[in-house]
């Protein structure tokens, strides 16, 4: 009756095994195999195919560290990411606090709904429907010109500034997310105690709402941050020739000039960028989860 | 008082434009796809030349039947084996729970640009190339995770006690979880399903590596379209897709409520 003792749960990884292993097979075949070949793949000179000469080689890493173009790059895309973010934040975070803290009921149920919907619908095709707004000619372009008593051009289609705009609508509903779900938890009654102890609102929310709501603005940070430095689609579409990044240029080493070595080089050393990040992250991502 | 209501009529207008930012691109972009000119003229004339000019891009349609049936393949498979999964990580204490548990954030928190290429990689070390098979191992691990956590989640509201009662009554392993357990999730396991064939239907990066000239998706048909100039055909097509996934994901929100109550 050993196994009464803790109902549900029992002891063992035999019996558990033949439930566990087609699943977990599937992701070693499939995610943590390739990841190792990729780093294996990384010390080499060439592709190890038939008649193919090759050899184990540092010369991968060495490109990185002595062409300037490519630390210049990922500085570019870790750039990016910290933008994108803090754009995310100043956009996401009032709107998650009204959905917590003002809308009720069924109205902030639908509204919660109709901010995360977008999320799980195509990526590549939001970011596409940017384009119609932002070129030459556009709507944006018809809009002002439309309104305002003088001519001016937008065309902010193929600049820095329309990869932001498109990568922020991409990400922000992640924030509204995370930050809703922590700034949900807050008891309102701390808010009041605050504010009948004579604190401004401007304190209360410095020093209550904020630092509770701290887990989710770091989730989310996380969250956002770690694709947006691995972009290459989004920087090609609305970036056009400005659109070089970090991203763009490993996408190139398998697709465009092939050499797959230095791509896979490339690719674990960003690996190795977003692992770091993720440790930094996770002691508050495991207290949030 | 006055200052509070003030500050909540500001904030309900800041969602509107929020919602505005979220869905004009989308709603315009699908706008255009019903508009005449081929240069995205104004004024506006209507017209469903351009999806009537779909129906005549053979590419196109084998792209989508392709992704159709990679989607469904996809949700069959890992709703499946994920299920199996989460039950065995609720039922059995084991050392070593906690890291498989670990193992299934790689898939969804690594760039999927990183996971692609490590795919490529590895796949045409071993032979399996690219094309359909690779494309659907890839999806299937992207998947996995996603059914489960939705139906590990389901499976926490489920009282234990349950399954003790269908034995001591006599019933084996099999009639417990066929007859007990799985009708009880089985919530969980139709979201998880619907998320499975959301991340596959919309997957672009990874299949983007993984295809191949003749075996492709319909996202990468369409980035490909995209890199070559605009047309409204491309609209066309982007709205039907848009249009399915939301429907998708709407479904799924009715059978799982996104961090809201169980």
């Amino acid at each position: 009756m050993a196994d009464q003792l803790a109902i549900g749960s029992r002891r063992g990884l035999k019996p558990a095994l033949p439930l566990l292993l087609p699943a977990y097979l599937w992701l070693t075949v499939a995610i943590f195999l390739p990841l190792s070949a990729m780093v294996f793949f990384s010390f080499m000179t060439d592709l190890p195919l038939a008649g193919k000469e090759w050899s184990f080689t540092l010369g991968n890493y060495a490109v990185f560290f002595s062409q300037s173009l490519y630390s210049t790059l990922l500085f570019a895309s870790l750039r990016l990411g910290l933008e994108v973010t803090l754009w995310c934040i100043v956009i996401g975070y009032p709107a998650a606090y009204v959905l917590a803290k003002v809308l009720k009921g069924r109205s902030r149920e639908a509204i919660f709904l109709l901010v995360i919907l977008p999320f799980w619908s195509n990526g590549l095709v939001r970011i596409f429907s940017w384009a119609m707004v932002l070129r030459e000619g556009g709507i944006l372009d018809t809009a002002l010109n439309a309104v305002l008593p003088f001519k001016i051009n937008i065309d902010l289609m193929y600049s820095y500034p329309a990869v932001i705009i498109g990568l922020v609508h991409s990400y922000v509903p992640y924030m509204v997310l995370t930050c809703y779900l922590t700034l949900q938890a807050i008891d309102d009654s701390l808010i009041e105690a605050g504010r009948s102890l004579g604190a401004s609102r401007r304190q209360v929310l410095w020093r209550v709402i904020i630092p509770l709501s701290m887990p989710g603005l770091i989730a989310g940070a996380a969250l956002i941050f770690v694709p947006v430095v691995g972009s290459f689609m989004e920087p090609r579409i609305l970036g056009g020739r400005t659109g070089t990044f970090y991203g763009t240029v490993i996408e190139d080493q398998f697709v465009a000039v092939f050499n797959w070595p230095l791509g896979a080089a490339l690719s674990f050393i960003l690996l190795a960028v977003v692992l770091i990040i993720l440790a930094l992250a996770a002691p508050v991502l495991r207290r949030a989860g | 008082m006055a200052t509070t209501r003030i500050l909540e009529g500001l904030g309900r207008f800041y969602i509107v434009l929020l919602l505005g930012f979220l869905y004009l691109p989308i709603i315009i972009m699908a706008a255009m796809s019903f508009n005449a000119s081929p240069f995205y003229q104004l004024p506006f004339e209507w017209t469903t030349d351009w999806y009537q000019s779909l129906w005549q891009n053979d590419q196109l349609i084998a792209a989508t039947w392709n992704s159709i049936e990679i989607a469904v393949i996809t949700t069959l498979i890992s709703t499946v084996l994920g299920s199996m999964a989460s039950l065995a990580l609720y039922r059995y204490e084991f050392r070593g729970k906690k890291v498989l548990q670990a193992l299934l954030f790689p898939p969804i928190a690594i760039p999927w640009l990183i996971t692609g290429t490590a795919m490529l990689i590895f796949f045409f070390g071993v032979g399996i190339g690219r094309g359909f098979i690779a494309i659907l191992l890839g999806h299937v691990a992207l998947a996995l995770p996603y059914v489960i956590v939705v139906v590990s989640a389901r499976l926490q509201t489920f009282a234990p006690e349950l399954e003790e009662a269908a034995r001591s009554l006599g019933a084996n392993q099999w009639q417990v979880t066929m007859r007990v357990t799985l009708p009880w999730i089985m919530p969980g396991v139709i979201a998880g399903g619907l998320f499975a064939f959301a991340v596959s239907f919309d997957q672009f990066v990874v299949s983007y590596f993984l295809s191949t000239p003749g075996q492709t998706t319909l996202p990468v048909e369409i980035y490909a379209a995209i890199r070559k100039g605009f047309t409204p055909e491309i609209n066309a097509v982007s709205t039907i897709i848009i249009v399915v996934s939301m429907a998708l994901m709407l479904l799924t929100a009715r059978f799982f409520k996104f961090g809201g109550e169980k």
